[in-house]
């Protein structure tokens, strides 16, 4: 069994078009939610993280071109680009691609598109970014709803580790777009100021949009100063309601305990939870009790929506590059909007940036369909 | 030493047939897929009425899991049950439906009901409510059938201990065309658990 190691990494973001830059925004308590005022989105203005069109643009103008490529594409190839070039990794059939996405170019939908629909099917976007750079290996796409981007981790420690590739690059990403803002306002989720996650005031979320990639890899001279090793990961379902989260808890305390447990970790070892924390009354309660069953209660902890939004399938993926330069800065990073506990169970939420030696975190994730996803990280 | 795995049985729904094995256990070639699934619902006597409320993509995962599996086992308490699904269609199905719902600004009726289905895993979360399976779950997405990945990833889950058996395969719903094809990858059946045997299998009957 190889082992895997996170390694190099970007973000792609309204805070910043790299890892580095958007950690120091994050690390100043910056946030990237803007008000947006958008009647072609919705009736009323939101908050929402958006990734500038110019900023893309010049970008990507600045990359050879294959074909025409639609604004997620853009984006996930900008963010792909830099660590492939970066890692030096030659794309051979040892090198696999996996993708992680809840939506895709849903846009492609939209009449005025200039793509045709079958760009919305996910197996034509894989094909795109597999195309583009050269990958060998059919794309594995993930999309497991909102536990998708740390899902696609776990998912690439397990093909690593039973030897399936030598080097994964995982890449992440998600829009904001009418089909995504009109679907949350349905359920009357969508939050009309910045989001607080885990405060008593808590009214919501926000959505976001970024793309994130990150270089899983079981060679340990392909390391970057901040890579971390993937020590556990699990995915467990609720089985209790398609849109509502468990009151127990359920699966993401399942997911939690499957994951310390394959990392040899006991809870007190976790130097901090870098969780969910989506702001609406249901999530962050269901968090709070499932942290607790699980000896949690005391490990500091943030959710990084307030900085992003939710950022729906890239959300796990991005918020694991952040905890991994929280590990490698040896800063626990505010968790932003955080006023006032407004969960039934005590957390120790992180109130503002704060040092402390660190060598682990937990990443987790839940999301409709009753998914949860635990991933736990290790200094190496 | 890495245990054997086993194909213990399969399911296929096609062509507006329902079979295990190599068993034909219901077909109905009038009325569409709706009609279909409807009509499957009441020949295997399933009592089960939140089936209504889902989207085809969901009825259609629900009712080969419920052929492959059966009524729901209440002496299995903590059934460790992975669930690793497929398509290429993602949740397309209704994403059109939603679309649609959303694209006229004088007809402009978003549903809750219905964007939750735009996510494809939703028809894991449905057979996971059903049979009580809080299990490992994910969904991939491909652009055909894909035995080598499925094979590798449901033997890892089985080799590491994260489950006992897996629940497996590919369920398509994209305009007029669909397909399910699931079996369950266990310590014991007919069938080693190969590439080869899967692609067989899936291109049977």
């Amino acid at each position: 069994m190889s082992r895997a190691y996170l390694s190099y990494n970007n973000i792609v973001s309204s805070l910043g078009f790299d890892s580095t830059s958007v950690v120091n925004q994050i690390s100043d308590e910056v946030s990237g939610l803007v008000p947006v005022h958008n009647i072609e989105i919705l009736d009323r203005p939101f908050y929402a993280s958006i990734l500038s069109q110019e900023a893309l643009n010049a970008v990507f103008n600045d990359l050879p071109t294959l074909s025409s490529q639609t604004r997620l594409e853009k984006m996930m190839i900008v963010s792909l680009e830099k660590i492939i070039k970066t890692s030096g990794v030659e794309l051979t059939n040892r090198v696999g691609l996996i993708i992680s996405t809840t939506k895709g170019n849903i846009d492609t939908l939209d009449e005025d598109s200039k793509f045709p629909e079958k760009r919305a099917y996910l197996d034509a976007l894989g094909l795109e970014i597999q195309e583009y750079f050269g990958f060998t290996q059919t794309p594995i796409i993930v999309s497991n709803a909102c536990v998708s981007g740390v899902l696609a981790l776990v998912v690439a420690k397990r093909m690593i580790a039973q030897g399936s590739f030598d080097h994964i690059f995982v890449v992440a990403g998600d829009m904001v777009t009418k089909f995504i803002i009109s679907g949350f306002n349905s359920f009357q989720a969508l939050s009309d100021e910045p989001c607080r996650p885990y405060c008593k005031t808590r009214s919501g979320i926000n959505i976001g949009e970024v793309a994130a990639s990150v270089l899983m890899t079981k060679d340990k001279n392909l390391l970057a100063e901040e890579s971390v090793e993937i020590v556990g990961g699990s995915a467990s379902n609720d089985a209790n309601h398609i849109s509502g989260p468990s009151r127990t808890g359920e699966g993401l305390f399942r997911s939690i305990t499957s994951a310390l447990k394959e990392a040899n970790l006991s809870p007190k070892k976790i130097g901090y939870i870098s969780a969910h924390g989506t702001a609406t009354m249901y999530n962050d309660e269901m968090e709070a009790i499932a942290f607790n069953r699980a000896g949690l209660a005391e490990i500091p902890l943030n959710s990084l929506k307030g900085y992003f939004g939710h950022t729906l399938g890239a959300s796990g993926l991005l918020e694991t590059i952040i905890g991994m330069h929280s590990l490698h800065r040896n800063l626990l990073f505010a968790s932003k909007g955080f006023q006032e506990l407004g969960v039934s169970q005590p957390l120790n939420i992180i109130k503002k940036t704060t040092p402390k030696e660190l060598h682990t975190f937990l990443k987790t994730a839940s999301g409709f369909g009753g998914s949860n996803t635990a991933a736990v990280f290790r200094k190496i | 030493m890495k245990k054997i795995a086993y194909i213990a049985k399969y399911c296929h729904i096609k062509g507006n047939t329902v079979s295990l094995d190599q068993d034909i256990l219901f077909k109905n070639t009038s009325g569409d897929l709706g009609d279909f699934m409807k009509s499957a619902y009441k020949h295997f006597a399933i009592e089960y009425p939140k089936f209504f409320k889902m989207d085809r993509l969901s009825k259609l995962t629900f009712l080969a899991a419920e052929v492959l599996l059966g009524h729901p086992d209440t002496s299995k308490e903590d059934w460790n049950l992975a669930v690793v699904l497929s398509n290429r269609a993602s949740s397309l199905d209704t994403d059109r439906k939603y679309h649609e719902s959303i694209s006229d600004a004088d007809n402009f009726y978003p549903s809750p009901s219905v964007f939750v289905y735009t996510l494809p895993n939703i028809c894991i979360g449905e057979i996971s409510i059903r049979h009580k399976l809080r299990s490992e779950n994910s969904f991939f997405i491909f652009n055909a059938f894909n035995p080598g990945f499925l094979k590798d990833y449901s033997e890892n889950l089985l080799h590491t201990d994260k489950a006992d058996e897996v629940l497996c395969g590919w369920v398509d719903v994209d305009k007029n065309s669909y397909e399910a094809f699931l079996y369950l990858v266990s310590s014991t059946g007919k069938s080693v658990h190969t590439e080869q045997q899967l692609t067989k299998l899936y291109r049977t009957p």
